[in-house]
Order: C-alpha cells, then structure tokens, then sequence
C-alpha cells in the first residue's frame, strides 16, 4: 500500500502534529513499511470468520451506579500549568 | 412551485445515573468546578475505563419503549477530535454497532396522528463545558460534564415542519422522562437537540443539509428550524447552493450562523476503543428489565379510554406524564370509577389551571389524590353545590383542612337539603320577586332562574339549586 505525501500531511493535521515536507517525506516511508508489515494480515483466509472489536474474546465487565471517586480537584489542578477559580485555563477557543 | 422541508433530529439524552458512564465520580448537576472530574474523567495516564450497569439498563429500557431492536453484542468506540474540553482527545461512543437500532416514535399534532422512524440510539459520554468569559485572554474548562452517560438519538429524517419536530422532540422528552431515565431538565442541558434540516422540490432528492447545534428548549427548536428553512429558500431562489455546514443559533437576533466547515470535522477516524470489550446483552437480562418497565403512555392512553370511558383528549393530556396519569388513577381509585369523567375534569380545569399559575408541575400540587378525591365524593353525594365545592377546594389547596370533610364541618358549608330550612328563603323569595313570578305563571321559565338566584343567595350558596328550583316550581304551579 503506498501513501501520497498529501494524505500524510492531512494525517498530520488532523492528529494535530507539526511536520516539515522534508519530515513528511521521512514519514511518508515509514508508514508505507508499517502499512506493509500490517498487510501481511490481508493474506490471511477470513472467509466466514466474524470480525472481533477486541484481541481478547471476553465481554464488557459492568460497574454498579455507585459514587466512588472523592474530590480531588486539588491535586489535579495542581498538575495543570494554569488555572483559576477551580477551572483548567488553555489558549483562548474561538468558535 | 413549492419547497418542501426534510428534518431528522439528533436528540442527547442525559441519563439519570448517580455515577458516570465510565468512572465511579458523582453526575449532580450545579457542583463548583472540577469537584466531580476524577482520574478518569480528566484523562489522565494510565486510567481504564469500566462501563456503568444503569446506563445500559437505561438504553435497553428505551430500545423496548420505541420497539427497537437491542443489540446482544455492541462495541464502544473512539471518535477522534481535538477540543478543549475533550481531555482524551477523543469521546468515547458507538459507531458501528449502536446498541439499539430502529424503532419509532408515535406521536399527535393536532388530531393527527404520526410516526417518526428511529434510525439508531447509542450510548456515548459528554465532554467537559468550555467557559468563554475572558480569563486574562483564555478559556476555562470545567470537566464536571465529561464522562456523563448519554443515549444519542438518532432519527430518520422523517419530519416535514418545525410544528413537526417539535411535537416529535417533546414525545420524545415526554417519553424519556416517562421511563425515568432522563430528568428531562432542558435548562440543565438534559435534553439537547441537534436538528439537520434541508428543503427539497417535492419528489427529488434530498437537499444539502445544515445541521443546527445545540437546541435546549422547544421554542429555540421552532424558532431555529423556521428561520434555516427561510434561509435556505432565499439562498435557492437566489441560484446559490447550500453548502454542508454545522450552525448555531443565537436566540437573541433569532438567526442561525455558520460554525466551521464540516469537510474536516467529519473526518473522525472511529475506532474501536481497545479499553473497552464488547457489550453483550442477553435475552434473560432484556426480559427482566421488560417486567420491571412501566406501562407505557400509548397503552395507558388507551386503557384510560375503555376502562374509566374518557374520550381520547382528556387521556391523551392525563398521560403526557407518568407523576399526571398516577395521580388521577389514585383520585380515581379513592372517589370510585363511577366518578373518573368528575376526576378527569378537576384535573384538567381547577388542578391544572392553578398549578399553572403557580408554576408547578403536579409532583408539586399541594392538594393529594385522597384530598380531591373526598371533595369529588361530597360534590357527587349532593353535599357540596358546585360553589361551595370551589371553595373547599380552595381550602384544601391551601392546606386548611385534612380533607373535604373536615373543611364543610369547621365551615358549616354542608349543601342544606333539609326543606324545612329552605321553605322560609323560597317564601321571601317570591314574596320580594313579584314580578318574576308573575312572569313564571306566564310561563316564562327563564324567570324560574331568577327566583332561584336569590334563594340561593339567601342560603349563602348552601341550598341545592336543583331541589330550590323544583320546590319553587311545585309552589308556584300549586
């Protein structure tokens, strides 16, 4: 499977991460071997197999409705580089 | 030549558990910032998220309200985006295997009657709230909301007015409170509506939709709708194309805007989430949950209507809520079924009225079911005429008696039928009225009315005025 330079910028973007043309080139290669080295699991037979959403074949364990976590708001924002007033701060959002 | 309108609606249903979808922290709506955003739901490192049993229950308990189907197996996924408020950088939710899928909605408008058809209803959890007040040229963000279990309902678009949609969107809110899995609060954001809406010439394919955001009251979704419609007409007649877009609408000027361009958003890269297995939902599980559902609206409408014989409206407004349609079975269950038609009627005119003045809603009427159910008794057994009776209710309302017996005791308002007692006031009656009885013996029966006016006025509503009208007829025809 081969990538395009565009599809790789456009990857890029959308997992928000900045990358040179030049890095892009670099990356370009590397995901066609990781595309490749995967797509040696299309050669497999699945004729007839039901497609798994997990690796491990078990079921969903459920939790009960109950209030477990105490408030630990200090701690946490503690590691945040800015807040106020109880509130994580981030760059201004325009919408 | 005509346009005609195409709407789907796009509903978030809040569930009303005590945790979070995926984390053991508190969903109470009004804590201070922050205060219920645990490990989890802040996302950091090294967390797993484990799913929480009610909302489950609750979407299984909606898949058998709207006869969809329920899925024995279901896969949570991630739906990739970056936003603030989104801690994980994704928002945990279902993609290709809803949990249920189909059903409908049946719903009035008028004396209509219609169906929506659902397309799906999937569980997902909401992101955190992002506070725009300027914070030194930033944004605050508030992540008590984040991880709050909510069922997404996804309709077909299936709605041709913004009468339509609402009357859908309001059997929808009336149902999900009914089956008491949402609070139903639209002021709290408990029940938000998308609306993707596009118009069309009659017969070809669907137009280009625009899908409208974040509509928390009926009145906003009326308003929105009718104004993109407006907008979207204008634009086509002008020769211009609509172009797919998400927009919002500013309550203030009445008008929707374009928000972003959808081409890139839409690019969500789901996945299914590697922390969570598959759901799976058993047979044995649904049909327990299907023993313990209250009766739903529709079938109680209908049983209201052959069991205590009221006609289709007055069971259509008793069961717009389960807390109404309880109610008025326990009035009817203490003032006896012959008295359901009396019963319906109270509810509907004196409760109805003076809650509404008061702003309550019925889980707030002051008054019981046993209290309006003894007032009901004393009108039916001849005790109270009908204005007596509302004074007693009156009374009761305001909480000065134990119930309708007890306030006609303390008051002497007992309906005197005791003829010896009202001989005296029909005596002065057509004694001051000569006139009116001379017109009566004209045979004039209007005049008859008079006459009993004053006896009534003289027994300070007491008297019975079928029993004065037919004493005074016997008199003066004697």
């Amino acid at each position: 499977m081969s990538l395009t330079h565009s599809e790789v910028v456009r990857i890029a973007h959308l997992a928000r991460i900045a990358i040179t043309p030049a890095e892009a080139e670099t990356m370009r290669r590397e995901l066609e071997r990781i595309l490749a080295f995967v797509g040696e699991l299309d050669k497999a037979d699945t004729t007839g197999i039901e497609p798994m959403a997990h690796a491990i074949d078990v079921v969903q364990r459920l939790r009960a409705d109950e209030i477990t976590e105490c408030d630990r708001r200090d701690e946490f924002l503690a590691l945040a580089p800015d807040t106020e007033a109880g509130l994580y701060l981030v760059p201004k959002v325009i919408e | 030549m005509s346009w005609e309108v195409v709407i789907g609606l796009e509903t978030h249903v809040q569930l009303k558990t005590q945790a979070k979808i995926f984390s053991g922290a508190a969903t109470a709506f009004g804590a201070e910032p922050n205060r219920q955003a645990c490990a989890i739901d802040i996302a950091l490192p090294g967390v797993l998220p484990v799913l929480n049993r009610a909302a489950v229950v609750c979407a299984i308990k909606f898949g058998l309200a709207v006869g969809g189907h329920i899925a024995p197996r279901s896969v949570f996924a991630r739906k990739n985006y970056f936003y603030p408020d989104l801690p994980k950088g994704y928002q945990i939710s279902q993609y290709e295997t809803p949990v249920i899928s189909g059903g409908r909605i049946v719903f009035t408008l008028g004396e209509q009657e219609k169906t929506v058809r659902l397309i799906r209803a999937h569980l997902e959890e909401d992101a955190g709230k992002s506070l725009h007040e300027d914070f030194h040229g930033k944004t605050g963000i508030d992540l008590n909301r984040a991880g709050t279990p909510l069922l997404e309902v996804v309709s077909e678009p299936d709605m041709r007015s913004a009468s339509e949609a609402v009357a859908f969107a309001k059997a929808l809110h009336a149902l999900v409170v009914w089956l008491g899995i949402c609070d139903g609060n639209m002021q709290e954001g408990s029940f938000r509506i998308d609306a993707n809406v596009s118009v069309r010439r009659p017969g070809e394919p669907l137009g280009t939709r625009r899908e409208i955001k974040n509509l928390n009251s009926f009145r906003f979704l009326q308003q929105a709708i009718e104004y993109e419609v407006g907008w979207q007409i204008a634009e086509l007649e002008e020769g211009r194309a609509i172009e797919q877009t998400t927009v919002l609408f500013d309550p203030a000027s009445g008008v929707t805007r374009a928000m972003r361009s959808k081409e890139e958003a839409h690019d969500y890269r789901y996945f299914p989430d590697p922390d969570l297995l598959p759901l799976e939902i058993s047979p044995a599980w649904i049909a327990q949950i299907a023993a313990e559902m209250p009766e739903l609206p529709d079938a109680m409408r209908t049983r209201f209507m052959h069991a205590y014989g009221l006609p289709a409206y007055d069971a259509g407004v008793l069961t717009s809520s389960l807390a109404l349609a309880r109610f008025f079975e326990q009035t009817v269950a203490a003032a006896g079924a012959a008295n359901a038609k009396a019963v319906a009627n109270w509810i509907m005119g004196e409760v109805a009225a003076r809650l509404n003045r008061e702003e309550k809603t019925i889980e707030a009427c002051p008054l019981t079911p046993n209290q309006l159910a003894s007032l009901i008794r004393r009108i039916a057994d001849g005790t109270l005429s009908s204005k007596l009776a509302k004074q007693v209710f009156e009374a009761l309302w305001m909480g000065e008696g134990e119930n309708a017996d007890a306030i006609i005791e303390a008051r002497g308002w007992k309906q005197v039928s005791d003829t010896t007692l009202i001989e005296p006031l029909l005596e002065e009656a057509i004694a001051r009225n000569p006139k009116s009885v001379e017109e009566f013996r004209a045979g004039k029966e209007k005049a008859l009315n008079a006459l009993v006016g004053q006896v009534m006025k003289a027994s300070g509503g007491r008297a019975n005025p079928q029993q004065v009208a037919e004493l005074l007829r016997k008199k003066l025809s004697g």
